[in-house]
């Protein structure tokens, strides 16, 4: 017995195994499982998904090394950090067989232009999650959880995504995204801290969570929005008229991966419309694929929560990185709003 | 027979030194495994912590090896953006202060509902008694994710109990109980619980009940047996398991993480959003120093109201 | 005060009451997790009737499949190293005479009960993020060597105490026969011991499988356990599947808490 638990034992802590594998570093709930086990079967790579909750999460133990991934799914405003600080391996997915059926907006993206480090994943917005059985009113503000109606307060969390809650804040203030006003960055911090009392949480909040009635509104990716709405009808998706995020996830290898050659068959396999299409079927986000419409469930194709409206389509802003000063006084209000 | 007598003694001596060589060296051995593997995988790695906390945060984590006593003076006060004035860190001290409060009120339940759980126990037949100390070391040695989980599943909103409430029509609408600082106390409490019984009921275990029936006999009440008598001499155990609840708490992370909904955030949680997105390792470093430091204190505290003796008996 | 045949020295107002509401409380939440493992509805509040599909979907899921088989090769190797270890410090702590130093090594052996566990997670997270980087190995030695550490003193605590109840003059005639030290440590001391060895190498084993904060810390890519897996899963989907996953961990557990407390009474 000791004897087979020693070699059990041997085998496993002897490092990578012999057969092919890809370490996916990806946000949890976000890969579909159907196209995974597409790509095993297809190309006999064995894939192990690690999930992280925010894109610092990853960048802080993808920074400290030893880490094992082969590829990470960063954020448009991380990749230029992930890329100054050396941690992107110049894939060329630009060259790539299917580099073809990327969407024209997403072929030279100024995050990373031509597209030399990373190919698109999911696309989409932050905006107001909302019970429609709880709150009649208008949905389309900010106010949903700045100001929040008696109804909803209490009932509602808030992503603890620092860029995103600090953006919305800013333009609903009436500021410009990465601003060191220090007016503007007063009136956010004292209308956050006003607002705090009624969160309920501020947490990345489960789905069933809206679903089961625990929440009623709250600060949320869209994507995930369409997913409470599926379980729960009595939701909708609102885009705050004074401006919202608009954010895109990029898969990428990393400069010291291990499996080199799977992570580009990888990269090159998400680029297949069909594939991509799995992704969005799963995740319920855009993916920046042209082409991938077709593989997509009924759902999607008419979903307000991915279809933006064409009149708020306007108050979308593309997000982008703020430089260190913007974002350490950022840093010093959202831990006010945390403590 | 000269020779021998005058070669004698110091053969022995040397037989004395040569045992005590090998004795020494037998200890040596015996210790070495487990003071290496602790030294390199639990102190050691602590040497490193508070060199971390001397150095400079690199701008999008990690540290920059320069010399720094921000991270310090960042735990106590920070410099106002907008008023660019010198002030406590509210932030730090008030996450602080809930680390402190949330501890000693769970210390506080824990003794007045382990206590008579551990008199109960002492009391039983001497039969039946082990029966009732497996019934609080199970829990104990259930995984505390698990336990934090059975927890948040009971008071959710559409948790058994809200449910329960509503179907037997005491209320309308659930009661708020998820992510407040009720339902993180509410988590420890019931995580820490075994914590507190355990020590009590070992040291009423021996308790010799003819004091208290001496007691009755000067005409005590109850109430001054249990104060005159019983207390004072089943200090220690209280005194240990409100050190073993409290400690715990101070350093809590997952019940506040899944119980408190990120609102209700304690020094644990702190610390580790320092390594994230606060971007701030050296701070993180500093406050886990800190923590270490008021553990410390109530440690010292404990060897003061015990005695060393005890310590030592418990160890 | 008058007082009756019947008269209870040991009764204090009240207490029996807490006491009994206190195992109440205890056990109320584990029950309801074990009762609705077995939920056929998705919902982990309204009963839909017996079912065991949560268990089905658990074992199917290959996630949980790899985090088990992570967590019992863990437990196992540092439980079995944490033993071996526990088992030197307590014969050196108890068969030698007393020295000087031996304050230092209680305090070492018994820093992982003392020390904050995010204090010592934040530690290691540092420490072996600068190894791994120097060496490039990030297999699951890390972590057996961190959980290896913290299960010390839980194994070292009742291999001690079961030393140190040993009576010793069989250790003493083995001696006065000219029996070497390790002759009579294997013939006499080891026999004698086996129940303290087993019970320190349980309490390890499932301190090890229960870990979640400094696995947590110290993971590296694909390395999640059954606690980790579950803390990422909580924040996520609350499915039943949870509820299953968890009171199977649980019946391992008090299987194991049950051993070992026979084991630790047997001495008695």
């Amino acid at each position: 017995m000791k004897r087979l638990l020693m070699t059990t034992a041997a085998l496993t802590l002897s490092g990578p195994a012999l057969a092919q594998e890809l370490q996916l570093y990806n946000w949890g709930n976000y890969t579909s499982p159907e196209m995974i086990e597409k790509f095993e079967e297809e190309t006999g790579i064995d894939v192990t998904i690690t999930d992280y909750d925010s894109n610092d999460t990853a960048l802080a133990k993808i920074k400290a090394g030893g880490h094992g991934f082969d590829m990470v799914v960063p954020s448009a405003t991380y990749v230029p950090i992930f890329i100054e600080e050396g941690l992107l391996m110049e894939a060329r997915p630009d060259q790539m067989e299917n580099f073809e059926h990327v969407a024209e907006r997403w072929r030279d993206p100024e995050f990373d232009p031509g597209r030399r480090y990373t190919v698109p994943w999911q696309w989409g917005t932050v905006g107001m999650v909302v019970d429609t059985s709880v709150y009649e009113g208008d949905i389309n503000t900010a106010a949903l959880f700045l100001e929040p109606p008696e109804e909803l307060q209490g009932k509602i969390n808030v992503i603890p995504e620092m860029m995103d809650v600090m953006s919305i804040a800013i333009y609903y203030e009436g500021g410009e995204q990465c601003t060191q006003d220090r007016e503007v960055l007063q009136k956010v911090r004292d209308r956050l801290l006003a607002a705090k009392p009624h969160w309920l949480s501020i947490d990345y909040g489960t789905i069933e969570k809206y679903a089961e009635g625990d929440l009623s509104a709250g600060l949320y990716w869209n994507g995930a929005a369409l997913r409470v709405r599926l379980q729960n009808p009595d939701y909708a998706f609102g885009y705050p008229q004074t401006g919202y995020p608009v954010w895109s996830d990029n898969l990428a290898i990393l400069a010291d991966a291990e499996n080199v050659e799977e992570a580009k068959t990888f990269m090159n396999f998400v680029m297949e419309p069909e594939n991509a299409a799995m992704l969005s079927n799963f995740a319920r986000y855009a993916n920046g694929i042209a082409g991938s419409e077709e593989y997509m469930d009924e759902v999607m194709a008419t979903a307000p929560e991915v279809n933006v409206p064409e009149e708020l389509a306007g108050a979308g802003v593309d997000s982008k990185i703020c430089p260190p000063e913007a974002q350490q006084i950022y840093r010093a209000i959202w831990t006010e709003v945390l403590k | 027979m000269t020779d021998i007598a005058s070669t004698r003694p110091t053969s022995m001596r040397d037989l004395a030194a040569a045992r005590k060589r090998e004795e020494r060296r037998t200890r040596a051995f015996l210790l070495a495994p487990a003071m290496a593997i602790l030294i390199f995988a639990a102190s050691g790695p602590l040497l490193i912590v508070l060199v971390y906390s001397f150095l400079t945060p690199g701008d999008y984590g990690g540290v920059v090896w320069e010399f720094s006593l921000k991270a310090w003076f960042n735990v106590f006060a920070e410099r106002d953006f907008f008023t660019e004035e010198i002030e406590l860190a509210d932030a730090h001290l008030s996450i602080m202060w809930r680390s402190i409060k949330l501890s000693l009120m769970t210390t506080v339940i824990c003794l007045i509902i382990g206590f008579p759980t551990a008199y109960f126990i002492a009391t039983r037949p001497r039969g039946t008694r082990d029966f009732w100390m497996l019934l609080v070391i199970i829990p104990f040695w259930t995984n505390l994710l698990i336990r934090t989980f059975a927890i948040m599943e009971l008071i959710r909103n559409e948790g058994t109990f809200n449910s329960f409430l509503v179907g037997i029509g005491v209320i309308d609408t659930p009661i708020q109980m998820m992510f407040t600082e009720f339902a993180v106390l509410v988590g420890m409490a019931y995580v820490y619980l075994p914590l507190m019984i355990l020590p009590i009921y070992a040291s009423m275990e021996r308790f010799d009940f003819s004091l208290v029936e001496a007691g009755y006999d000067l005409y005590a009440t109850r109430f001054q047996v249990l104060r005159r008598i019983i207390l004072p001499l089943v200090k220690p155990g209280v005194v240990a398991g409100s050190i073993l609840v409290f400690v715990p708490c101070l350093g809590a992370y997952v019940t506040p993480r899944v119980l408190g909904g990120g609102k209700n955030m304690m020094l644990g949680n702190f610390i580790e959003l320092q390594f994230g997105q606060g971007r701030n390792w050296p701070l993180g470093a500093a406050l886990a120093l800190t923590l270490l430091v008021i553990v410390m204190v109530a440690l010292i505290f404990y060897v003061r109201a015990v005695g060393r003796e005890e310590v030592r008996g418990h160890g | 005060m008058a007082r009756g045949k019947g008269f209870d020295v040991t009764r204090q107002p009240g207490f029996t009451t807490v006491a009994l509401l206190c195992f109440v409380m205890l056990y109320l939440p584990i029950v309801l997790l074990v009762v609705f493992s077995f939920n056929d509805s998705t919902s982990v509040a309204e009963w839909g009737g017996f079912s065991l599909r949560w268990y089905q979907s658990a074992l199917e899921n290959e996630r949980v499949q790899e985090a088990t088989i992570r967590s019992v090769i863990i437990a196992t190797a540092a439980s079995i190293l944490a033993t071996g270890a526990a088992v030197g410090a307590a014969l050196a702590t108890t068969r030698t005479r007393p020295w000087r130093g031996q304050t230092v090594v209680f305090a070492i052996v018994n820093q992982p009960l003392m020390v904050p566990e995010i204090v010592t997670a934040v530690a290691l997270l540092i420490f072996f993020a600068m190894i791994k980087v120097a060496t490039g190995y990030t297999g699951l030695w890390y972590l057996i060597i961190a959980h290896t550490a913290f299960c010390i003193p839980f194994a070292f605590l009742p291999i001690r105490a079961r030393l140190q109840g040993m009576d010793l003059t069989l250790e003493q005639a083995a001696a006065d026969l000219y029996a070497t030290p390790w002759q009579a440590f294997r013939r006499v001391t080891l026999p004698q011991l086996w129940p303290g060895i087993l019970a320190g190498a349980m309490l390890a084993f499932v301190i090890s499988l229960d870990d979640v904060v400094i696995t947590e810390f110290v993971k590296s890519a694909g390395q999640d356990t059954l606690p980790t897996y579950m803390l990422g899963q909580l924040r996520r989907v609350v499915t039943p599947e949870i509820n299953a996953i968890s009171t199977a961990l649980l019946a391992v557990s008090v299987l194991l808490v049950m051993a070992f407390f026979f084991l630790s009474r047997s001495r008695k």
